[in-house]
């Protein structure tokens, strides 16, 4: 390596560790954040706590409602996850294999969803919410968020099955395993890649999706934790440090999961976010 | 067997196969569950955006009292739908000009597989998988004047407590802030991806040819990653047409309305105000505009990028 070369490299390192530095000093003082008194943090915002107070994140941590927040999240990803991935492959199973009258125009016509911003139909999304008697449900998150994933999932999934070896339906077939029976035994589980990516996209759109909620939830007792963190930081405008302790226990969780299933995460979040 | 040679059998006996074998049990109970939720919660509300946008209707009962275009009227002469309006081509440069340079720089910089291009990678696409609402009240906290870090830098400083997100004129240029910090990673790791696939044999061509690294990046492996630079403009236009959770904790809109985007002017107009029929023709307007910039964009670029 010639001395050009070292510098250049140290240089490269430098700027890496600038923009770094931008990025994650903003997480890093919410976490210490949470270990400050108030006092603490209006004089010094940034730096480590002069004593490790964990009474904010035990306030948080014993708060009935956090864990509310945080179920009623975890049980809509969910649901969404599986009913997105159960409804989606099944219709693009069928639009992969069979081909029949006016197949090719449905197919486009779930792919329009692809055109066009969650946001455009929100306000009649709430009245047929509303009129159904869903308002205050999971279901009313669950249900129309599935319906917007459908479009992309049912893309990626009818590419994936289409590229699997069609002897094999052929084989199936003759031995008398009709086309249901087939979805079922043997296209889901030699799909497990693409579930894994198109079920971490929906739930990671889940967990973090604001606009749904805040448009259908009224009632404390089923927010999102991002609705239940906005209504957090309305009641404690003052006392910085709960809301710090507050945000820093919901992206840890998130952070972990990126951390455990990043493979899946960046496949489903740059390759598959057609939606942007 | 299921294409050619059943082509040749006669319809009845097509039909007949067709019903035993299974494939009209599987086309009637695998495909109807995804259209009915599809139709019923995207493209029917869609449908009735249009339709409510003629009335002048609080969501309660049947939407009776008509107006026709005043709605659109009342967007389109509303100065601070202008305002959203130009924040949203605000994002728009911003996104071009700023976000992508960064993100391709920092791709250049790192896409080989190294452990420490590693871990850059990891940190720079950290800020991409918050949700917006907490990067949001993540940053809150960093610019408020009171207590954030903004505070402890301006009274390191000694200077008086500045309060960024209520001045009118530096609010937005924040908002932006933030949404460069929340975005860029995103698109990095488009460019990384797409320069990981260019031919190593292609850049070595040039190499022994005598090309700078300057050079090689200019002429091998910029115009290689083309397609990716062209979706991830796309990404930008269309993320920059929808921006709505990071707003509400940072600013709300305010003050005095100059930080709204098209979907806070939305929802605060329309959906807190319980005017359907206003908000709806917004909902409209956001639609052609997402489709125009669809469809153009596909016409314009995907096209050349693929050909």
């Amino acid at each position: 390596m010639t001395r050009g070369h070292l510098a250049r490299n140290l240089f490269r390192l430098a700027f890496l560790c600038i923009v770094a530095s931008f990025v994650l000093a903003p997480m890093l003082a919410t976490v210490l954040g949470g270990f400050k008194t108030n006092a603490e943090i209006r004089t010094n915002a940034l730096g480590l706590p002069a004593m490790w107070d964990t009474q904010f994140y035990g306030a948080i941590m014993s708060d009935p409602a956090f864990w509310r927040y945080l179920g009623n999240s975890l049980v809509i990803s969910i649901g969404s996850v599986v009913l997105t991935l159960i409804v989606g492959a099944a219709a693009a199973y069928v639009f992969a294999q069979i081909t029949f009258f006016g197949s090719r125009m449905l197919f486009s016509y779930v792919l329009l969803g692809l055109m066009f911003p969650f946001a455009t139909a929100i306000l009649p999304l709430f009245i047929k919410v509303r009129d159904i008697g869903l308002l205050d449900t999971w279901w009313a998150v669950i249900l129309p968020q599935t319906a917007f994933s459908l479009s992309l999932a049912i893309l990626l999934f009818r590419t994936f099955f289409a590229q699997l070896p069609k002897e094999l339906f052929e084989a199936a077939y003759i031995d008398g395993c009709g086309y249901v029976r087939f979805f079922w035994r043997f296209t889901l589980p030699l799909s497990a890649p693409i579930l894994a990516t198109v079920g971490t996209f929906v739930f990671v759109q889940s967990w973090n999706n604001f606009l749904l909620p805040l448009v259908v939830l009224n009632s404390r007792d089923v927010f999102t934790w991002p609705l239940g963190m906005m209504q957090f930081r309305g009641e404690y405008v003052t006392q910085w440090n709960l809301t710090l302790a507050f945000v820093t226990l919901t992206i840890l969780p998130a952070i972990v999961f990126f951390l455990a299933a990043q493979k899946y995460i960046v496949a489903g979040l740059t390759g598959g976010a057609v939606k942007g | 067997m299921t294409t050619a040679a059943a082509r040749r059998m006669p319809v009845s006996v097509r039909m007949r196969r067709a019903v035993t074998n299974g494939r009209v049990t599987a086309v009637l109970i695998l495909l109807p569950p995804a259209l009915i939720l599809f139709t019923l919660f995207v493209m029917l509300p869609l449908g009735e955006s249009a339709w409510y946008s003629f009335f002048n209707w609080n969501g309660y009962g049947a939407p009776s009292n008509y107006v026709g275009l005043e709605n659109y009227e009342r967007i389109l002469n509303h100065s601070v739908f202008h305002i959203a309006v130009g924040n949203t081509v605000k994002i728009v440069a911003i996104s071009l000009l700023i976000q992508m340079p960064l993100a391709l720089l920092l791709a250049l910089l790192i896409y080989k597989k190294t452990p420490t291009n590693a871990v850059f990678r990891l940190i720079f696409f950290l800020p991409y998988i918050l949700a917006e609402v907490a990067a949001g009240l993540i940053w809150s906290f960093v610019f408020d004047g009171n207590y954030g870090v903004t505070a402890s830098i301006a009274a390191g400083l000694g200077l008086e407590n500045v309060f960024i997100l209520s001045d009118p004129d530096w609010a937005f240029a924040a908002i932006m802030t933030v949404i460069v910090w929340k975005y860029f990673g995103f698109h990095m790791m488009i460019y990384i991806a797409a320069l990981q696939s260019v031919p190593q044999d292609q850049i070595e061509a040039a190499r022994i040819e005598g090309a700078r690294r300057l050079q090689v990046i200019r002429y091998v492996q910029i115009p290689s990653i083309k397609p990716a630079i062209v979706v991830s403009a796309f990404f930008a236009i269309i993320g920059a047409l929808q921006v709505f959770d990071v707003i509400i904790p940072l600013t709300n809109g305010g003050p005095s309305n100059q930080t709204h985007t098209i979907v806070t002017y939305l929802y605060t107009f329309g959906l807190t105000r319980l005017n359907i029929g206003f908000g709806s023709a917004v909902g409209v307007i956001l639609f052609v505009g997402a489709v125009t910039v669809a469809l153009f964009y596909q016409r314009i670029f995907m096209k050349r990028a693929q050909g």
